[in-house]
């Protein structure tokens, strides 16, 4: 029977969750690097005992953790993440010119191909690869070297590359997206990468539509179906049927469009999930009601799902990378709140019961479907 | 310059055990460090770290032995690239605030003698 193993990254350290394919009854072991943040927690589809962990304080840097056992035990490995040459400059939020300065790891991507190669999202944005389980790390340049580069600016949460999409099938096809400056896409495995912002409006630029700027929180794609992307930005739920060459708005009828993270159904490629939050400066769901919407259609119409959720004096935020699917049939779908709660639904979403209650704010939740 | 570190067992060791009393090499005194709870965890030891350094005894050459001995620290005290001290970690000894001696000053007599450790402190910030 297939089992499922849930990796929870919170401000204060990270878990791991683990049950079988009822997904009812869950085993929770942690915190590991108890006191530290965790911003991101994941495993590689290759080999799914080999975990990485970004550990990070404010004091101490950044530290990149390696398991080879599943989550039982780990070991720090490389934390050298300079950028290749000259660091450049990008804006700041008053409107002048700051040089790059790293600060920490928000994204590990292992490859769906190479159980050594992994990839690193870090802020100040750039992207960085590991062909050797995180022994050493190189910047992958062109991105962070994109003439468009002195035009992008720090989020509230700081200029951060936050997500990392692999495309299965062509695994030199990979999409980066920074706030706030975009999505970038790269055919050549990194060497050189554009950004597909096209269709994005922006209310926070003096040029609502331009090239880059966009506070994109997140992205998914579906592996049967690399050309259909699905965006959560800043306000607006978008899609693009082309790579990301062209975006239309899917808002709909959600009742509101600001939120972090989006998912799709691992067994209907229109399935897709968001968690919608009141607005940009109340960042908590609307109404006291925790509602994760579903569209069916790939958009546009959205249906709440509220059932084994708080429905009343609930406060809490679902941040961008703390939302993920399993691919068992029914899809379970994950996510953690900024009030420690993770909850799962083995039913595609209809229903919801919390793994846990109290953990420290949830950063991250990332699923792995195990043999 | 050779350096040995000591202990990483699952008690407080005592002095003695930490080589603090015994000479180091060539009859020299232990450089005394006392980590922050979260970097001891991560080096895995307990209490105080013994080096035995064998040239001038200055902030940089505690770090560095210090980072050769534990390479998991690397990063965590000083920027990878820079060496500067990180903005929330300090460097006391013998009741004063060495954070911002330049890193090749000598450091106190005591520290050099190994009567009192080089401490390195997280600052009170956050939570």
């Amino acid at each position: 029977m297939s089992k499922v193993r849930v990796l929870v990254g919170t401000r204060k350290g990270a878990f791991v969750m683990t049950s079988d394919g009822a997904r009812r009854d869950w085993r929770v072991e942690g915190p590991f690097f108890g006191g530290w943040e965790v911003y991101h927690v994941s495993g590689s589809p290759v080999d799914p005992d080999r975990l990485y962990a970004s550990q990070s304080t404010g004091w101490f840097g950044q530290l990149v953790q390696r398991s080879d056992d599943g989550g039982k035990s780990w070991n720090p490995v490389d934390n050298d993440l300079s950028y290749d040459g000259d660091t450049g400059m990008h804006q700041w939020y008053d409107g002048s010119l700051r040089p790059w300065e790293f600060t920490r790891v928000w994204h590990l991507e292992p490859s769906p191909l190479d159980r050594d190669t992994v990839f690193a999202g870090v802020q100040d944005a750039a992207i960085f690869r590991s062909d050797d389980a995180g022994g050493s790390w190189s910047e992958l340049p062109g991105l962070r070297k994109h003439g468009t580069a002195p035009d992008w600016a720090p989020g509230a949460g700081g200029m951060c590359l936050h997500t990392i999409v692999i495309d299965r099938g062509d695994p030199s096809r990979m999409f980066a997206a920074i706030s706030a400056a975009g999505v970038f896409r790269t055919l050549d495995a990194g060497k050189s990468w554009e950004p597909i912002n096209r269709g994005l409006r922006s209310a926070h630029m003096p040029d609502e539509d331009a090239e880059v700027g966009h506070c994109v929180h997140r992205i998914a794609m579906h592996p049967s179906r690399p050309n259909v992307l699905f965006m959560q930005k800043h306000w607006d739920v978008m899609r693009s049927d082309d790579g990301g060459d062209h975006w239309h708005e899917i808002s709909g009828d959600l009742p509101t469009d600001f939120g972090f993270p989006v998912a799709i159904n691992s067994n209907q490629p229109d399935t897709v999930y968001v968690v919608p939050i009141t607005s940009d400066s109340e960042h908590y769901v609307p109404e006291g009601k925790l509602r994760v919407y579903r569209s069916k259609v790939g958009g546009n119409e959205w249906e709440p799902l509220t059932r084994g959720l708080p429905q009343s004096n609930c406060y809490v935020n679902i941040l961008r990378d703390a939302m993920a699917v399993d691919e068992l049939d029914s899809c379970g779908v994950y996510f953690g709140t900024t009030g420690g709660q993770v909850y799962a639904s083995a039913d595609d979403g209809d229903t919801w019961e919390a793994i846990v209650r109290d953990l420290p704010a949830v950063l991250s939740v990332e699923v792995q479907t195990l043999p | 310059m050779s350096e040995v570190g000591h202990e990483s067992g699952g008690r407080l060791p005592s002095l003695e055990e930490a080589g603090v009393g015994a000479p180091a090499g060539q009859g020299r005194p232990w450089i005394r460090v006392v980590l922050p709870a979260h970097l001891r965890t991560l080096a895995g030891v307990r209490g105080e770290v013994s080096l035995d350094l064998a040239g001038e005894v200055t902030q940089r050459a505690v770090l560095d032995a210090l980072e050769q001995r534990y390479p998991m620290l690397k990063g965590t005290i000083r920027d990878r690239e820079t060496a500067k001290r990180r903005a929330f970690v300090r460097f006391f000894a013998c009741e004063e605030d060495l954070s911002h001696d330049p890193p090749d000053a000598p450091l106190p007599a005591r520290v050099v003698a190994g009567e009192e450790p080089f401490c390195v402190v997280g600052a009170i910030a956050g939570g």
